[in-house]
């Protein structure tokens, strides 16, 4: 765990309401794995008061490290005002990342809008000859781009809510589509985005039987197992009712959340 | 003396790299070196006792915040910090309340966490070994749903070696039996109080509510039950609404507010409560930094509690007792402790 103020070396616009930021941080780029997240200290006021949660979504080279972000509020409106060279206080690689797949599995990534932040990291660590990348937007302007991804190598299957680009309806569609027309393939799927689409895949997944990782979010206050705000239900409440996102994620098997309580 | 101590801290950092490679005579010199940075750090006395207690400095975290005072190592070592006073334990394991149990608000945040917690048998296994190897000074606060637990709990630390003292939770707003519904009767703090002392060979603080007419009645009764010192304040009690949906953003409805929003408030109840008692009154309540925990001091608090602002800046309380040392410095204050309710009112 790091505790530092990180230079920002770049923070672009890459597509409607979403950002790029580089981040400069030797120490935390070392340490970074796919699912690890950050918790990033917008301004020094104290308002907005506690840090925000950020997925690592790629690291370049020895010394820095990028994060994919969407504005949805006062925080992430601060943040995409940042210019180069501006300090952030930052705390990271926290949390649980992803489980690499097994050799004889198929790993199948799937993304909705700027849940793609994780899978980028996890897509560049695993390649392109042998995981699968399907990534939902709500509309063709939010689209990322995967020359910004530095996925320039993948194929990715790209779902609309609105049609305006590739197919016309959810990425659960295609997830659904693709599992059902390759049965002899072996899957393991790995999802970050919206609830909803999580919990579409979740069941999707558990009915078939094909092992899933899910990297969710929660609000959280400390980032680090202090405060207990970021409780999420377990499925099985035999010892631990609560898992905390912050520790015990945020990267879950999704058979072990308890799905009809988020919500 | 500034100057001095930016030398003297320079000298040791180099020689301390290369020490490696001294020889006897080296290092005897660099021990000196050593002691001499020592005594200019250590002119300032940050000392301060709270009954029987005595703490290295007075800057502790807040019960809550900070975990079981491992979550945030090794960024901050729980052994330099005056006390580590940990998450509220129950006899037995809580989880809590459902979630959201958080929610930021102007310069706060509310939470409903429900006292989730491991229990007293795992903490005493699993936390305070580690507690105890890292020299850290422990103060266990507790919390019961009948004044009957309270007891059993503090029971359960008796001869505990490695814990320092019991600080009552008496002022939870967040669990439906107990917790507040004790600390705000002072008749019931009293039992509470005396429950407590009668099953404990520890000091014993009580930490009070915010949500009451008169702080200074419950105050006074814990203080005749026995209180060897009280802690002041707790969260005060909250909302928010999300007008979308219409529901509260707390799945609890009501939260404890905490964090800077409070501190004015807090520093008023703790002037209250430090007129009103003879026992030694620990300030918390939206202190993030040295200027905040100063106010607290002034107005009589002989310790401090950081909660909130451990999220914000996890070193908030090492930045704090390197403020106050700095502070003393240049105020020419030799002991801390000369400063505590120096207050001056017309
Ligand atoms: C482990 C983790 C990884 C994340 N990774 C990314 C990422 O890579 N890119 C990205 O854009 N966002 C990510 N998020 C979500 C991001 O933290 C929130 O969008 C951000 O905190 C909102 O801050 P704000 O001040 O702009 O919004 P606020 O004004 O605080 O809130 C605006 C809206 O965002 C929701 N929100 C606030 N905080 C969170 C939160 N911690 N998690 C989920 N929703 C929240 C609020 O409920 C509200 O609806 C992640 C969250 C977690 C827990
Ligand atoms: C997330 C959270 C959990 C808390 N848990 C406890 C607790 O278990 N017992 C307790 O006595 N106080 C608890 N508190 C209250 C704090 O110890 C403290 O009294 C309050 O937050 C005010 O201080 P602050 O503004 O510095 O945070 C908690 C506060 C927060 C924010
Ligand atoms: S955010 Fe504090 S425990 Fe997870």
């Amino acid at each position: 765990m790091i505790d530092q103020y990180a230079s920002v070396r770049f923070n672009e616009k890459v597509a409607q309401e979403t950002f790029l930021m580089g981040l400069e941080s030797q120490e935390i780029a070392n340490k970074a794995e796919p699912g690890h997240f950050v918790m990033i200290r917008v301004s020094e006021g104290t308002d907005p008061l506690l840090r925000r949660p950020f997925s690592i979504c790629s690291v370049e080279g020895e010394n820095l490290f990028l994060i994919l972000y969407r504005i949805v509020g006062q925080g992430t409106l601060i943040m995409s005002k940042a210019g180069k060279g501006e300090r952030l206080s930052v705390l990271g690689p926290l949390g649980r990342g992803f489980e690499m797949p097994q050799s004889e599995e198929v790993p199948i990534l799937v993304a909705g809008g700027v849940g793609i932040a994780p899978i980028i990291f996890l897509a560049q660590r695993l390649g392109s000859h042998k995981a699968l990348l399907m990534a939902g937007f709500r509309t063709s302007d939010e689209i990322v781009d995967k020359k910004v991804c530095g996925l320039l190598d993948y194929q990715i299957s790209i779902a609309t809510d609105d049609g305006t680009a590739g197919h016309l309806g959810f990425v659960t569609d295609l997830l659904e589509d693709h599992v059902d027309s390759n049965k002899k393939e072996t899957p393991s799927v790995f999802a970050c985005g919206p609830t909803p689409m999580l919990k579409k895949v979740a069941a999707l997944t558990q009915s078939r039987g094909i092992p899933c990782q899910v990297s969710l979010e929660s609000l959280m206050a400390c980032g680090v197992g202090a405060c207990q705000g970021c409780a999420v239900q377990a499925a099985s409440a035999e010892k631990q009712a609560y898992f905390h996102v912050c520790e015990d994620g945020p990267v879950f098997y999704s058979k072990s959340i308890a799905w009809e309580c988020l919500a | 003396m500034n100057s001095g101590l930016g030398q003297g801290f320079s000298i040791l950092q180099h020689d301390d790299s290369n020490s490696c490679r001294f020889g006897l005579a080296q290092s005897r010199v660099l021990y000196a070196r050593f002691i001499t940075w020592n005594n200019i750090m250590d002119k300032i006395d940050l000392r301060v006792r709270i009954g029987s207690l005595e703490l290295k400095n007075p800057v502790m975290t807040a019960s809550g915040t900070f975990g079981y005072g491992q979550e945030f190592y090794p960024l901050v070592d729980p052994g330099q910090l005056g006390a580590v006073v940990v998450k509220g334990l129950s006899l037995k394991p809580r989880i809590g309340n459902p979630p959201p149990r958080i929610v930021e608000t102007p310069s706060g945040m509310l939470n409903a966490i429900g006292l989730a917690n491991i229990g007293l048998e795992r903490f005493l296994k699993e936390k305070l070994p580690w507690l105890e190897n890292m020299n850290a000074v422990v103060i266990v606060n507790i919390y019961g749903h009948s004044v009957a637990e309270y007891g059993e709990v503090a029971a359960g630390l008796k001869g505990v070696a490695g814990i320092s003292g019991i600080e009552v939770n008496v002022s939870c707003p967040n669990v439906e039996c107990g917790g507040m519904a004790f600390g705000t009767d002072p008749e019931v703090t009293a039992r509470v109080t005396e429950q407590v002392l009668k099953n404990s060979d520890k000091p014993v603080i009580v930490k009070l509510s915010p949500n009451v007419t008169d702080i200074r009645s419950v105050a006074r009764a814990a203080e005749s039950a026995g209180a060897d010192g009280l802690s002041v304040i707790n969260t005060l009690t909250g909302m928010v609404i999300d007008i979308e949906k219409r529901v509260p953003k707390l799945a609890n409805l009501l939260g404890g507010l905490s964090g800077p929003a409070i501190r004015p408030v807090a520093l008023h109840k703790v002037y209250q409560v430090v007129q009103a008692v003879h026992i030694p009154v620990i300030g918390l309540g939206g202190i993030v930094n040295h200027r905040d925990a100063l106010e607290f001091l002034i107005a009589g608090a002989r310790a401090v509690q950081v909660g909130t602002a451990n999220f914000m800046k996890p070193t908030a309380t090492l930045d704090i007792i390197e403020g106050l040392r700095v502070y003393c410095e240049e105020q020419g204050i030799a002991r801390i402790e000369d400063l505590i309710g120096t207050l001056e009112v017309n």
